[in-house]
């Protein structure tokens, strides 16, 4: 039988990891550690359940429940002075629990702080948008919806941003293939000729550097090139590949010295 | 008059471009010249006047942090050079030191500078060509040549370093992988003794140019509630009344060790921003004076370590793989499998010369990365373009695209 290869994570796998492998950990401290870190905590908690909290390379990340988040980013930004939302992004847990995890990574200037703030939602769980808090999270919701499928909800104009309007699938899931598949070598034959074209006009050709001996509207032939639009003809002439020396390629069986030159200056 | 869909284009650009109501739709791009890359812009024009703009971006999307998911660590760093290829030596460096945190390796002293002249070297190089296109731009044609002239001259002592102009890959995770040539510092100074005069001839065809001050006066005021809201950094930031900058508030390799200032301005105009790249420009060159006496003193030290010692992680030196069996081992598991960093996640951000550059890498254990999140500034500075053009009129688009100094390797990544 085949092997059988799960469809729910496609990316690239180590082809050999050791059987004791352990992964070591990152080491996380905790928020009590740094005053400041321990001070909005402590604010936070008693506002917001924390569902966790603890400081990894000098960053303290917060879990909370995703239904708090616009309040949470609020209490941030007008309490605790963090000023600026630096990045927004998910990460893709559906293979693992079926959840998506969103991050929200701000700044504050007058602290000199990081805090990275995490929450884990469904897959069709909507998330509410924190546009009006930090406009900046406009452009970073539109991203997260084109690359995940993340819903955000009360956003000004949700539609994908860097992938053309009308594409389908979330490119950085797991699951998004890393090629196209026999289904887009057709993509644009079937959505401006139609299906019944495929057999006319042929599947897409992806090898950007082939040259088609029947296409008269190129100049490129085989090893020779012709006007645009000259007609093929049978006795097109035959370009054997040269090498530059006579006899095979050009090798240095003993090195005299008194044959060679050195070469002082490099840039001569 | 709407469009009428066909098979050819079947529901391209549902645009109305002539409208009833005296509002004409133009669209921006994405080849105009001064769009400094493939940057659309759908403008909504009453008479001259622009009343609502809409970035188009995604024409250079590469997937780079797919591209990420499916690398080993080493193998990415040189798809960070395509980023903001103008600068691309502080791509690596965001990347390596991000890298450098989640394993929690120290780097040696003199990879340390190596790295910290590059990164001015580059910092000078983007604002070199900043100051040439925007000229360009608003027409200023001797501005282009004299500054391109300068930046030739940089991107040649980056050849002799890494052998490449634009897409340098000089940054190694654990330091760097050459010591620079013996020529490098001399002709740094050359370079650097030459640059105040030229910075001065500069601003001397600019700063009284009555052109110049018309196009870039009260023009793109961004005030400091709109940059921080819309996540602004770098110069953009700094010519919005915020003295931030991250090589001074949140050190990195030996920026605590050197003597520069911040320039800032709170005009939060184009010129208060062309003014902070000239000075940007004055400050990089004291950095560099700095960080040849500290390479020179490093010489004397004898510290001539240039990668950190990390088995696990890093390769061993070259004399070593080459002469003793375990390196070697090391070596091909670490070339053929990749380093595998520590569980855990981090978030690093570097002062790039555009603004806040970041790396967020969420690691599993795994020889590639589980997700990596490129914070690029440019990213939000093409977005402040929605709420930033309104208001103004079709020449001033040119000159605010100038001074947000955006890249579009590095927005659409």
């Amino acid at each position: 039988m085949r092997a059988y290869k799960p469809k729910d994570d496609v990316q690239k796998k180590p082809y050999y990891t050791d059987r004791f492998w352990v992964a070591p950990q990152v080491p996380k401290q905790p928020v009590e550690s740094d005053e400041i870190f321990a001070a909005d905590l402590a604010a936070l908690q008693e506002k917001f359940e924390v569902l966790d909290a603890y400081i990894q390379v000098e960053q303290m990340v917060v879990y909370i429940n995703p239904e708090d988040n616009f309040e949470v980013l609020k209490f941030f930004k007008e309490e605790l002075t963090y000023d600026q939302l630096s990045e927004l992004s998910a990460i893709d847990w559906l293979a693992q629990k079926g959840e998506f995890e969103i991050f929200y990574q701000m700044l504050s200037m007058n602290k000199r702080k990081r805090v990275r703030i995490k929450m884990f939602i469904k897959e069709d769980q909507a998330i509410e948008s924190v546009e009006k808090l930090f406009r900046s999270a406009d452009w970073s919701e539109r991203e997260m919806y084109d690359m995940f499928g993340v819903k955000v909800n009360n956003h000004p104009f949700m539609k994908r941003i860097l992938m053309p309007y009308d594409w389908q699938g979330f490119p950085l899931r797991k699951t998004y293939p890393l090629q196209g598949d026999e289904f887009a070598q057709w993509y644009e034959v079937d959505k401006i000729y139609g299906k019944e074209a495929r057999d006319i006009i042929g599947p897409e050709l992806r090898d950007t550097a082939r040259i088609d001996r029947y296409d008269s509207e190129r100049f490129a032939r085989l090893g020779h090139e012709v006007p645009k639009g000259a007609p093929v003809t049978d006795d097109d002439p035959i370009n054997p590949q040269e090498y530059q020396e006579d006899e095979g390629v050009f090798m240095i069986k003993k090195l005299k010295k008194e044959s060679s030159v050195i070469v002082d200056d490099p840039q001569r | 008059m709407a469009q009428q869909p066909n098979r050819l284009r079947p529901f391209f650009e549902n645009i109305t471009y002539d409208r009833d109501d005296n509002e004409l739709v133009l669209n921006f791009g994405p080849q105009h010249p001064s769009a400094h890359g493939q940057l659309r812009l759908m403008l909504h024009l009453q008479q001259e006047q622009i009343v609502k703009a809409h970035p188009d971006i995604g024409y250079l999307h590469r997937g780079m942090e797919k591209m990420a998911e499916n690398m080993i660590y080493n193998e990415f760093m040189p798809t960070t050079d395509r980023m903001d290829y103008i600068a691309s030596s502080s791509n690596n460096y965001g990347f390596a030191l991000a890298v450098e945190k989640l394993i929690g390796l120290e780097v040696p002293r003199r990879a340390k500078v190596i790295r910290m002249m590059l990164l001015e070297i580059n910092r000078l190089m983007s604002h070199l060509f900043w100051l040439a296109t925007t000229a360009l731009d608003i027409g200023a044609m001797t501005v282009f040549l004299y500054a391109f002239r300068e930046r030739e001259y940089l991107m040649d002592i980056m050849e002799g370093y890494c052998g490449a102009r634009l897409t340098h890959a000089a940054i190694r995770i654990g330091g760097v992988p050459l010591d620079i040539q013996p020529e490098f510092l001399d002709q740094l100074k050359t370079f650097l003794d030459k640059l105040p005069k030229n910075i001065k001839d500069y601003e001397d065809l600019l700063d009284e140019n009555r052109i110049w001050r018309m196009r870039m006066e009260g023009v793109g005021i961004i005030p400091k509630e709109m940059a921080l809201s819309w996540g602004c950094t770098g110069p953009m930031l700094r010519a919005s009344g915020v003295a931030w900058d991250i090589r001074k508030e949140e050190p990195y390799e030996l920026y605590d060790e050197v003597e520069f200032n911040v320039p800032w301005s709170d005009k939060c105009d184009n010129f208060a921003r062309y003014r902070i790249y000239m000075e940007e420009m004055r400050e990089s060159a004291k950095i560099l004076y700095q960080c040849i006496d500290m390479y020179e003193k490093c010489e004397r030290d004898g510290q001539t370590e240039l990668m950190a010692h990390a088995p696990k992680y890093i390769s061993a030196p070259k004399l070593d793989i080459m002469t003793q069996n375990y390196s070697l081992m090391q070596h091909f598991v670490l070339v053929t499998q990749g380093m595998r960093p520590p569980v855990g996640e981090v978030y690093v951000a570097t002062e790039s010369p555009k603004g806040e550059l970041g790396y967020y890498i969420n690691s599993q254990g795994g020889p590639y990365p589980y997700r990596l999140k490129l914070r690029a500034p440019s990213f939000w500075h093409t977005g402040i373009l929605t709420d930033l053009l309104p208001g103004h009129y079709i020449p001033d688009v040119v000159s605010i695209i100038g001074t947000t100094n955006i890249v579009f390797g590095e927005v659409d990544r």
